[in-house]
């Protein structure tokens, strides 16, 4: 019994054909998981080891050595706001503060209704707009308190589905190409694209 | 020092809201590069970008070209793109991945076809959902367009491209460590010398490992020669550069600028750049490229944004990140981010870094927070001293990588620079700026 869907059950075995070696796809496949369950359940976690040939602990031992793979659940909105530097000469420990005062946790928490996970995070490389805010590792940019509050409302209201996805949830797009697919599907998109551009 | 009107090369298609798509990347030369790339030899390719001396992007500034020619010759050889920006302060590649993703992959299939490489890899910083998005949905465009995948423009060449998402390890930027995260391990870097990612990367197999911006010059080097790229800049730093700059300046921003025509005083004050400090106040002073560089004062500003010339004067261009504090800036306060920093992402392997950065932190914290002792600084510097010996710069090495010799830089700057204000937080129990 497979704990992926069907439909990502399909994406996995993508995935692992994508690369020369199937250990490769180990990263991927964490995003896969947290991407239908919003972290890295054990379960999730014993069939990634079986797909890319390792055993759990390695997969577990694997994703925890980076920030965005979660061993335990987090909220539908990851807030993540940098400290690093450049954020920090322009007011980043003010708005930190002040999102743990409008969220009613600390850094590192979940609020009571499952809908916040507020992090401390290093450089997000948007360094041009200070201090810089993510949420599900989208730049949303409220530099301010006041910008900042009303994003959490319109999110606690259901806004913004259409930009920020749950949680987990990184890449929206499906590749289309590549040489493991099959080649004369290749050649019909290309017969389609060749006819888009001559109408 | 001036601001000179040098094209714009890997930033000419970004004044267009649209610039990340096949429609706006065509309609202004695009794929045009690889189109004549293809009608010559991959030696004569691979010459054209050797004779421009594009010296890599990504911070340790190593020649390009040198570097393809050291891959080794082998059946099974590689091409990874490091697009995992995460040195702090440098958002230059985040802006070059979301805006003009088709420049990075068309930089990738010309130089894969230098190299006669097959299967190439684009690993992007995960945190970059937008970029991972945007590149993903410009590699299907390519791929619909035939400029990638088999038989490109029916030139009898194929190549294969993987769009790889980090998730989320400063210590991935480093080209080893890049290499073990896109084999699916913990990111922690190789030991090497003896062997480079060019004898023995990705599989065991040789592999050339090359920044997102480097790639990105490519196309415009096949299109104009590489000769005309050498002609902007001077001596070793040729070509354009991406400056990314951030702090108290009035217009934070990546800005492309001919190196080494202009100063880090034009890069901060010309009005169509940074534009001056913020509230017209004092400079006190700047960091050059990146976190891991030694810190600049006042009277660096003339210096011009060459890689040789910063290198001579105690600091390096780096990853071309250029961080401005005003007067207002608490120095010890810096220092303990920058240190705090590196301290949650040393990977653990060696002992120097993985010890060193959490007693310094410890150390920095104190300070910053009312509890500085007397002897704090000299034991910050011995520290220091067992992570890199002797702390001088360019710095000596006792880690596996360069992570752990970027740690003291920051702290003895601010220490050599600003002690005063550290012995003031020392003694007075506290920060004055608090």
């Amino acid at each position: 019994m497979s704990h992926f869907n069907a439909t990502m059950a399909t994406r996995a075995r993508q995935l692992v054909a994508l690369y020369p070696e199937a250990r490769s796809a180990l990263l991927p496949l964490c995003h896969l998981a947290q991407e239908q369950d919003g972290w890295l359940r054990p379960e999730a976690m014993a069939e990634i080891a079986e797909l890319v040939g390792v055993t759990p602990a390695e997969v577990r031992g694997t994703a925890t050595f980076y920030d965005m793979l979660h061993t335990e659940p987090v909220g539908r909105y990851l807030v993540s706001v940098c400290t690093n530097i450049a954020c920090i000469l322009d007011g980043a420990t003010e708005l930190l503060a002040h999102a743990e005062g409008r969220l009613g946790v600390r850094v590192g928490s979940t609020t009571a209704d499952g809908l916040f996970t507020l992090e401390e995070s290093e450089c997000l490389a948007d360094c041009d707009h200070p201090p810089c805010v993510q949420v599900n590792h989208r730049f949303v940019r409220t530099t301010t308190a006041e910008q900042f509050d009303q994003l959490v409302e319109e999110l606690a209201a259901g806004g913004h589905a259409e930009d920020i996805p749950p949680q987990g949830t990184l890449v929206r797009v499906r590749r289309t190409g590549g040489l493991r697919v099959d080649r004369a599907e290749i050649a019909r998109q290309r017969a389609e694209a060749a006819g888009e551009r001559s109408s | 020092m001036a601001v000179t009107d040098a094209p714009r090369i890997v930033t000419a298609r970004l004044d267009h809201a649209d610039s990340h798509t096949l429609g706006r990347y065509l309609a202004t030369g695009g794929y045009e590069g690889l189109r004549k790339a293809l009608t010559m030899t991959p030696a004569a390719v691979a010459s054209e970008v050797d004779a421009a001396s594009l010296l890599g992007r990504g911070g340790a500034g190593f020649p390009a070209g040198r570097k393809w020619s050291m891959l080794k010759k082998d059946p099974v050889t590689y091409l990874v793109v490091n697009g995992d920006e995460s040195e702090p302060a440098t958002f230059k590649d985040h802006l070059l991945i979301e805006r003009d993703p088709h420049q990075i992959l068309e930089g990738m299939i010309i130089s894969a076809y230098a190299l006669q490489v097959t299967q190439a890899f684009v690993y992007i910083r995960g945190e970059f959902a937008l970029g991972l998005e945007r590149m993903e949905e410009a590699l299907n465009d390519a791929y619909r367009h035939g400029a990638v995948g088999e038989d490109i423009f029916s030139s009898g060449f194929s190549l294969d491209i993987v769009v790889h998402p980090g998730a989320g390890a400063y210590i991935c930027g480093e080209e080893t460590a890049l290499l073990e995260s896109l084999e699916g391990k913990r990111g922690f870097p190789r030991i090497k010398p003896p062997f480079f990612p060019a004898v023995i990367g990705l599989y065991g197999q040789p592999t050339v490992v090359n920044n997102v911006e480097t790639m990105a010059n490519i196309p415009w080097i096949v299109t104009n020669g590489g000769a005309a790229f050498a002609a902007l800049g001077e001596g070793r730093s040729t070509g354009t550069r991406l400056f990314a700059l951030s702090g108290h300046v009035r217009n934070p921003g990546a800005y492309e600028v001919e190196m080494v025509k202009s100063s880090f005083r034009d890069l901060i004050y010309a009005p169509v750049l940074g534009g001056g400090i913020r509230g017209d106040r004092e400079l006190k002073a700047f960091i050059p490229g990146g976190v891991s560089a030694p810190w600049f004062g006042p009277q660096h500003l003339d210096l011009p944004l060459g890689q040789d010339e910063v290198g001579q004067a105690g600091s390096m261009l780096g990853s071309g990140s250029v961080v401005v504090m005003d007067s207002t800036t608490c120095p010890v306060r810096a220092s303990w981010r920058i240190t705090k920093f590196f301290f949650r992402e040393s990977c653990g392997q060696c002992t120097p870094c993985r010890e060193g950065s959490g007693w310094l932190e410890r150390i920095m914290y104190r300070i910053e927070h009312g509890g500085g002792r007397e002897q704090d600084l000299d034991l910050l510097m011995d520290v220091c001293d067992n992570i890199s010996p002797g702390v001088h710069w360019p710095p000596e090495q006792t880690t596996i990588c360069v992570l752990g010799p970027s740690i003291p830089p920051s702290i003895a700057a601010g220490i050599s620079m600003f002690r005063d204000e550290f012995l003031v937080h020392i003694k007075d129990g506290g920060c004055p700026y608090d």
